[in-house]
Order: C-alpha cells, then structure tokens, then sequence
C-alpha cells in the first residue's frame, strides 16, 4: 500500500489494473477516440499529462484538506483542479497545434470529465500514496490509458476493411474488442508479485 | 403554470418517455458508461448506482433549473460541476449511512457519479433552458432509462456469473458459474450483445417503415 | 473599432454577476454539504463500530463483549476509551463472565488482485489462531474468493500455531504456505488448488502480522485481563 516499491506501481498501474480494462475508467474518450492511430495516440499523450497534473495537485490538495479537517471537500476540489488542468491543456495545445486542436476537436474538454484522471485522484488518495508513489502511480495510469487506445485503435484500424455486419458496426463491436483485450490482460495478474 | 390542454399534456408526458427509451442514455446516446459497466456486476450494485444517479440527475437539474437566470454563460460550466459534485458528495454519505456494505460495493464510483456525461449533459441541454417542472420530468426520465439499461446489464451479469439474483439463488447446484461474467470482460461483451439488440430492433422497425412508405 | 450596425453586440455580464453566481452557489453548496455530513456522521460511526465488533465476535468465538486496545511508545498496550482514532490498535474479546477469550488484530497485504484485509482471533490459552474473517477483498470472484467460502481452507484457522519461543520473544515456527493437501504442521497453512496466489497472500499475510503482534500481545497479557 504506502510502502509499495515504485516499479509496482507502475506495472500495476498500466498493466495489471489497467485503468480502461480492468476500471472501466475512462470509457467514453475510449470509445470515442479510438477509430484513428493518430488521434488515439495524441489523446493518450494528453490524457497522461493531465493525469500527472492532476495527480500532484490532488496530493497537494487531500493533505490540505486533511490539515483542515474539511474531508468533504475532497470531490468538489479535486473536480475543480481536473477542470483547470484541461483548460491549460486545451489552451497550450491550440497554441502549439492547431490542426492537433481541431483533431481532437470536443474531446479535448471532455477529458474533464474522463472518469479515469478523477478516478486516478480517488484511487490514489484512498491508497494513501506519497507524492513520488502518486506520479509513478500517474505515470502508470496514464500510459496504461494510451496503450489500451493505441491497441484499439489499431485493430479498429484494421477491421475498417473487414466485412462486418451493419448490426454490430459501431459501438458493439468496439465492446466486444474491449472485452477480448480485458481478457488479454488478465494475463497480467501476479506479475506484481 | 399554465392550463395543460392535451396537447401540452402529451408533450409533457413525452420528456419523461424519451429517457427510457428513445433517447435512452446508455443504449442510445452511449453516456455514462464508466459506471455501467463498472458496478453492474450484480443486479443489487445497478440498482443502488442507478438510484443514486438518479437522485443527482434530478437534483441537480432542479436547482440549475431555478438558477438559471442568475447563472452567466461564461461560468456555467463551472456552476454546473459544482452543483452536482456537491449532490453526489451528500449522495456518497447517505449511502455510507444506509449501508457501509453496499458503499463499499460500488467503492470510487459514487463519487465517480460527477463525471457521468449524461448529468453535465442534460444540465446544459436541458435544465438550463427550462421550466423546473420540465427539468424534473426531464432527470426522472433519464435516470430511469438509466438505471434500466443499468439493471439490464446487472441481472444478466449475475444471472450468468453468479447464478443468482438479487442475491437469490436461482439454479442451486446444477449451474456452473460463468465467471467471466463479473469480471470486466463480462461487463464489456453483456453491453456489446445489448446494443446488438437494440441495434437489431431499431433496424428492423426501420426497414418495416421503408417497406411501408414504398407501399404506399 | 469601426461599428458592426448589423450585429447586435451581447451585453457581456458583469465580473459581479459572475462572482456572485459562483460565490453564491459556492457558499449554498457548501452548507449543504457540511449539513448533511453532521447529519450522516453519528450514524456512520455506529454502523462502522458494529461492523467491527460483528466481526471481531466472530473471530473470538463466544466473545460477547470487546474493548479496544492501542500499542504505544512502549510496546504496552493502553486502553482506550470512547473514541478510537487511529494508530495501532488491536481488540480485546470477553465473554459472559468478563473472562478473557483473545485478541482480534488487523491485518492486510497484497492478493492477487489488490489488497486483502482481514482480522484474525488471537487465543492465549491454546496459543494460536483461532478465526479468521477477510475484512477487504477484490480477489477474482469464483477463484479468490474462495478463501472466504472454502471449508477445507477456513479449517486451518481453527487453530493455527503461533506459539512463541521460551524467551517469548519471537514466534517458534513461523506461519507458512504449503501446497493444497501437504499440511502436517500445526503452523501451516493448506493452500487452495486454482486460488494459489490468493491463498499464499493470506499466509504471508498471517505471517507478517503475527510475528509482530503476538510476542508484544503477549507480554500485556494480564492488561488484557484487568479491562474484563
């Protein structure tokens, strides 16, 4: 728990509990996002950066809280740092690339409300985490995030030029390919030790 | 308020129906889907999640409702979060005084109730734009089309994964559990074969209505 | 800037109006908020304190009533009365004559999945563990769960030897994991077959705990005794 090795943290983290396919945090971008390589993986890249924000923050914040005895505020603070970090993101990302902005397009605010990173706050605060433990734990969750979309994507990718039948076209089929790779990863398990 | 005449009446009536199916929050619009497929893994879980999101959607819409003049465009959002963070924040304290073990249960994901789209979403599509009457309407309709679509997934996930319901044991001995359904994989492919339901009925009723407008 | 006389310009809000919506709903928020976390408090405790004494009852078998204990600086065990507010604590359990049946410790550490919690029965007389109750887990249902429900496995805790070395100051033959079936110490624990990770996790769970916990629960037993 507190005293767990950093390395721990991170497999655990990306792999073993990862957050969209063992969590089931962070689907709707999940879904969303995951149609083009290129989409998924500049999202993944956002998604890991406001993770890391939010994460240190979040510390910051609980150890506040706890210092002044208001637990109850935890939520609406935490929700309140997520929502900042995104709008510095979005403003540093259509000042830096305005074609990546426009790929992104509502996603981008929508990462505000991406259960994962306020998931990610919850999670680490419930473990009770030291800051270093709290970005590797970040760290972890975000690029476990960025590799469940790049896999989707790709084999999204691909089956783009398989017949599929219009019943499971969209949606469903993204499931159960989420389903398939949940599976997968369960082979994770123990790697922890 | 206004006299209802029937015409009003009907449309009244109407945004309550179109959360449960028509505009159906998870088997339509997609949202929410972080705690759909994350506490649905017993019929009790889906359930309690769908009610206590219930219980936010329509306070929150009540209130943002009544504020919406006071409100500006330029902090609405802001406002909007706030609110319902601060119903699910009493939400999570009442469920940890009804019952610890079902608090436990659904664990993070209450609090993860903020972040459910569908409230955001309806506060700006809707609250924020009507009546608190229609509002209400409005949140009772969507929650309950939620927690639906919610129960649909929990009772077939346990059915399957644990051969029980509503912690009722169905089948005794003669059934092997299929585990697979409580775990996360389970959750993703229950939801994948309900829209393929859904999917097959809308395209059906789709086709019966072209064949129709070509016969006439 | 040269005027647009066809598009109406929108009044843009004044910082007041936004501050006092924002402020405004802040500050109703927030009582709401405390309100209902005064309200919800008392009855939140005394469902947490049943729930720990339901569970330490039925780690201590015939325990009809309980106090709790907290180690400090030196290694004594205190009293403590009332509100219980962290630190190391463990509960002591009685029966109908006062008389003292054991000592309920907690104790957690990594499963297969995430963290297991569970609180073991401590007995003085026979010297060794005799219940267990997993407070916390997210074990795989079905597999890890079964150190919950599996009969065979829940029979190594009916009395499971913690007995201490003659100077009292370590336990003699430390809790160990062993494959399903091999059990022939009273010190080890019969794994479960399909659950290996699970069940291992409870032993070394057991393991760590006790080798701190009993040497020192030992020394306070008449402390423990008194608070009958």
């Amino acid at each position: 728990m507190a005293g767990d090795p950093l390395w721990s943290i991170f497999v655990n983290a990306c792999l073993i509990n990862n957050f969209v396919l063992a969590y089931f945090l962070g689907i709707c971008p999940f879904l969303g996002v995951s149609a083009k390589l290129e989409t998924a993986t500049r999202m993944g890249g956002a998604v890991t950066f406001v993770m890391l924000v939010s994460s240190m923050c979040a510390f910051g914040i609980n150890a506040l809280l706890l210092t002044i005895d208001a637990p109850y505020l935890k939520l609406i603070s935490f929700i309140a740092v997520i929502a900042s970090t995104v709008q510095l993101v979005e403003m540093f990302i259509k000042k830096v690339s305005p074609a990546l902005f426009r790929a992104l397009g509502i996603f981008l605010p929508l990462i505000t409300t991406n259960c994962a990173i306020l998931g990610l706050a919850l999670f680490q605060t419930n473990k009770g985490y030291g800051f270093l433990q709290c970005v590797v734990y970040a760290l972890g969750a975000g690029v476990g995030f960025t590799l469940a979309l790049i896999l989707m994507a790709g084999l999204r990718e691909k089956l783009e030029l398989a017949a599929v039948p219009d019943v499971v076209k969209g949606t469903a089929l993204t499931l159960m390919l989420a389903g398939l790779l949940s599976i997968a990863f369960m082979g994770f398990a123990g790697l922890g030790g | 308020m206004p006299a209802f005449d029937s015409t009003r009446d009907k449309r009244t009536t109407d945004e309550f129906v179109k959360g449960l199916w028509k505009e159906n929050p998870v088997f339509v619009q997609v949202l929410g889907m972080c705690p759909v497929l994350a506490v649905s893994n017993t019929a009790r879980n889906a359930l309690a999640m769908g009610l206590a999101t219930l219980f936010v959607l329509v306070m929150s819409n009540i209130v943002i409702s009544s504020l919406r003049r006071f409100i500006p465009k330029q902090v609405r959002i802001a406002t909007y979060i706030l609110v319902i963070a601060t119903f699910v924040t009493i939400t999570e304290y009442v469920i940890q005084a009804i019952s610890l073990d079902l608090h436990k249960a659904l664990g993070a994901f209450i609090s993860l109730i903020v972040v459910n789209c569908l409230i955001l979403g309806r506060a700006e599509a809707f609250a924020s734009k009507n009546t608190v009457g229609r509002s209400i309407l409005d949140g009772l309709g969507m929650g309950v089309g939620f927690t639906f679509a919610l129960l649909c997934l929990g009772a077939v996930r346990e059915i399957f994964g644990s051969g029980t319901l509503f912690g009722v044991e169905l089948f005794h001995d003669r059934f092997q559990d299929w585990v697979m359904m409580i775990l996360p994989a389970g959750g993703f492919f229950t939801l994948a074969g309900w829209l393929l339901v859904f999917n097959w009925f809308k395209e059906r009723k789709a086709r019966a209505r072209s064949l129709r407008e070509e016969a006439a | 800037m040269s005027q647009l006389p066809l598009v109406a310009q929108a009044p843009r809000p004044s910082t007041w109006h936004m501050y006092r919506a924002m402020v405004g709903i802040g500050i109703l928020c927030g009582l709401l908020i405390v309100v209902v976390f005064e309200l919800t408090r008392p009855v939140i405790e005394r469902n947490k304190a049943e729930a720990l004494q339901r569970a330490i009852f039925q780690v201590l078998p015939d325990a009809r009533s309980s106090q709790t204990f907290r180690l400090d600086g030196d290694d004594r065990f205190e009293l403590l009365q009332g509100k219980t507010d962290g630190g190391p604590m463990v509960y002591a359990g009685y029966d109908e004559q006062q008389r003292l049946i054991g000592i309920a410790v907690e104790a957690q550490g990594m499963g297969y999945q995430d963290v297991i919690r569970v609180l073991y029965g401590y007995s003085f007389e026979k010297d060794a563990i005799i219940g267990i109750r997993v407070l916390e887990s997210k074990e795989t249902p079905g597999l890890g769960t079964k150190i919950e429900t599996d009969p065979d496995f829940l029979k190594n805790f009916e009395r499971l030897d913690v007995s201490l070395t003659d100077d009292l100051s370590r336990i003699a033959n430390p809790i160990g994991f062993v494959k399903p079936g091999k059990k022939e110490q009273p010190w080890q624990v019969d794994g479960i077959t399909g659950a290996t990770i699970s069940s291992t996790a409870i032993a070394n769970i057991l393991s760590a705990s006790t080798s701190y916990w009993i040497p020192r629960i030992r020394q306070s037993l008449d402390d423990f005794r008194k608070a009958g």
